[in-house]
């Protein structure tokens, strides 16, 4: 077993029944992410991206084939596992931001460490000190109505850093935003990942999908490696 | 172990502060819904404590009719109508009995100075009477036996005749004419104090006169009711059935020449009918609770579907199943807990209205609001149960599609 590997899917198949019929929704996927990799998924919409975001971050199980992550078989684990598993490895982000409308910028961003057991005080000033980091600390009182699609989607960013997770799953992070708050986020997320932090990131758009280091190309279902940017 | 109990309290602590603001969130929402809870729970206090109220009343109205005493009432035979007046002196040295008042009554009509009144109330008093109402003669001397014995033509008035006849006059000494005769005052007396129900009972009296003057003035020369004051320290058992074996010789043993009523007895029977009284009320009430209940959990599936996102993100943010079940339980708990406390303070608002109208006293009876905020309580957990266990449920992909 290699170390450097955050994750690796062999053989990953999905399907979906619909009364007699069986969608088959991803084809035999293997993929390795290795620590520290900025990884983006790139495919049209209905290519299975996001049900493979959800594979990998533990919110949907495979049909068959194996998926390690962090070199736990995700495949045995219950749903509580899995829960845990997602609240200390894994920060998501997701198109729309999804703040909850009645919290608060700093409360949406304790909402992690609520489910983990962390108290009130410290909740608190963690929260606090990541929206500093993404840039809100004049913002940290506002209401999600009150701030713009870029800001929500930076309270997005810190909600999903605050648990200090592994690895950071993005589903369309700039799909709601303009060119130029996208490009923004593409830089926060830069900044991220030059941290240290694993990023996945899946998109639609082919512009977005080159901030990353490596692009993987997905079509009905079937995973091509698309080499690495950086060599570009 | 000690840091997943911390991690609990942490949880149910936040728990219980987002309920609120999502109560508060959806005021006329959440108002509506408690509304069924908060007239169930109303109802329930209301109808417990009033009743409760009621029958406390009922209760010391006869206890100032008269703790421990027994009223007997004489059919009398053929041989013999009543008791005589030393029938009365055989019984009053009875070791059971402390004392005996006679009831004599009659209606008159009384004048005085070209002035009449009809239909007015004569009762026949004992001096035994005034020495259990020591404070009832305001002006003047109470009635003793030596007016008993004299068969004296004197009375005492009430503030009432003092209004109507003696207007700004000294009525002692005066000559007021019951039924034609003369009779002299020599006091007066302040309405009996155990009025109310108890009046109902004795009925209300204006003028007292002794009793042997008030069998003269019927007619008659026997006692056909009286009541019987027992003795410290003695049952009401012990002094019925002592004064059975003293009053079944003075009719010759015939049967049912008599009836003793116990006050107890009569206590016994108010208690279990307002007892029936309150369960009964109290049962249908609860049927509103039930009612309330059911629309807690109508609200709170709604508000599961509504916020099918939240419970998704939330699962992705690391929330699990369990945590999800708690919150939205403690949602649906702090709903019907709002709607029991509002009820309960109605209740006992609405019950304080009653008393005063009624004129009954009000009793807060703990067991009602225990009752009120227990039942409502459980009325959340148990109609939220579902709803959580169905937000509990829900699988975290398909919940953050419906986004």
């Amino acid at each position: 077993m290699t170390t450097s590997h955050f994750f690796q899917m062999q053989n990953i198949c999905k399907d979906y029944f619909m009364g007699d019929e069986v969608a088959h929704i991803l084809k035999n996927i293997n993929l390795t992410i290795d620590e520290g990799e900025y990884l983006s998924v790139l495919g049209p919409s209905g290519s299975g991206k996001s049900t493979l975001m959800n594979i990998i971050g533990c919110l949907d199980v495979p049909t068959s084939g194996n998926y390690i992550l962090r070199g736990r078989a995700v495949e045995d684990l219950t749903t509580g596992e899995l829960a845990d598993l997602r609240s200390q490895e894994i920060g998501f982000i997701f198109q729309n931001s999804q703040l909850l409308p009645r919290l608060n910028a700093i409360r949406n961003v304790e909402l992690p460490l609520i489910y983990a057991g962390v108290r009130p005080k410290e909740r608190r000033r963690r929260a606090a000190a990541m929206l500093e980091r993404v840039g809100l600390s004049d913002r940290m009182f506002h209401y999600p109505n009150q701030l713009s699609g870029g800001q929500q989607q930076r309270v997005a960013i810190a909600r999903a850093l605050i648990g200090n997770p592994s690895i950071l799953l993005a589903d369309e992070p700039t799909g709601a935003l303009d060119q130029k708050t996208g490009r923004q986020i593409m830089e926060l997320f830069k900044t991220i990942n030059d941290e240290g932090r694993t990023i996945l990131m899946i998109t639609h758009d082919m512009n977005i999908a080159a901030n990353a280091h490596r692009v993987v190309h997905i079509i009905d279902g079937v995973l091509t490696e698309g080499g690495s940017t950086k060599d570009a | 172990m000690l840091k997943s109990v911390r991690s609990t309290i942490i949880m149910i602590h936040e728990c219980i502060s987002m309920s609120i603001s999502n109560i508060w969130g959806n005021k006329v929402r959440s108002f509506l819904t408690v509304l069924g809870i908060l007239i169930g729970v109303t109802a329930v206090i209301a109808l417990i404590t009033t009743v409760s109220g009621v029958s406390s009343s009922i209760a010391s109205s006869f206890t100032s009719l008269g703790a421990g005493t027994i009223s007997v009432s004489v059919a009398g035979s053929d041989l013999k109508e009543g008791l005589i007046k030393e029938d009365l002196a055989t019984l009053t040295a009875l070791a059971e009995v402390d004392g005996i008042t006679p009831t004599v009554s009659l209606r008159a009509q009384i004048t005085h100075a070209g002035k009449t009144s009809s239909n007015i109330n004569v009762s026949g008093k004992s001096s035994y009477y005034f020495h259990l109402n020591e404070d009832i003669v305001t002006h003047g001397r109470e009635l003793n036996f030596i007016d008993e014995d004299n068969i004296s033509f004197v009375c005492l008035v009430s503030d009432e005749i003092v209004e109507t006849f003696f207007f700004a006059v000294n009525p002692i000494g005066e000559t007021i004419y019951i039924n034609g005769t003369p009779f002299t005052i020599v006091g007066r007396f302040k309405e009996d104090s155990s009025s109310g129900i108890a009046a109902i009972f004795s009925g209300k009296s204006n003028i007292f006169i002794p009793y042997t003057t008030a069998l003269k003035m019927n007619n008659s020369s026997t006692i056909t009711n009286f009541t019987v004051y027992m003795a410290e320290g003695v049952t009401s058992d012990k002094a019925s059935s002592a004064l059975e074996t003293a009053m079944d010789p003075m009719f010759s043993y015939e049967e049912d020449t008599y009836t003793i009523t116990t006050m107890d007895s009569i206590e016994d029977t108010m208690e279990t009918m307002t007892g029936m009284m309150s369960t009964l009320l109290g049962g249908i009430a609860s049927i509103a609770l039930v009612v309330g209940g059911i629309g807690i959990m109508n609200m709170m599936l709604t508000t599961v579907t509504e916020r099918t996102m939240e419970i998704g993100l939330k699962k992705a943010l690391g929330a699990r199943s369990w945590q999800i079940q708690i919150q939205f339980l403690i949602e649906s708990f702090m709903l019907s807990l709002i709607g029991g406390i509002a009820g309960v303070l109605l209740g006992l608002l609405l019950s304080l209205i009653l008393s005063e109208v009624i004129g009954s006293t009000f009793v807060v009876s703990g067991k009602a609001i225990a009752l009120g905020v227990g039942f409502s309580a459980a009325v959340g957990i148990l109609f939220g149960w579902a709803p959580a266990r169905k937000a509990s449920r829900l699988n975290p992909i398909d919940a953050l599609r419906s986004m």
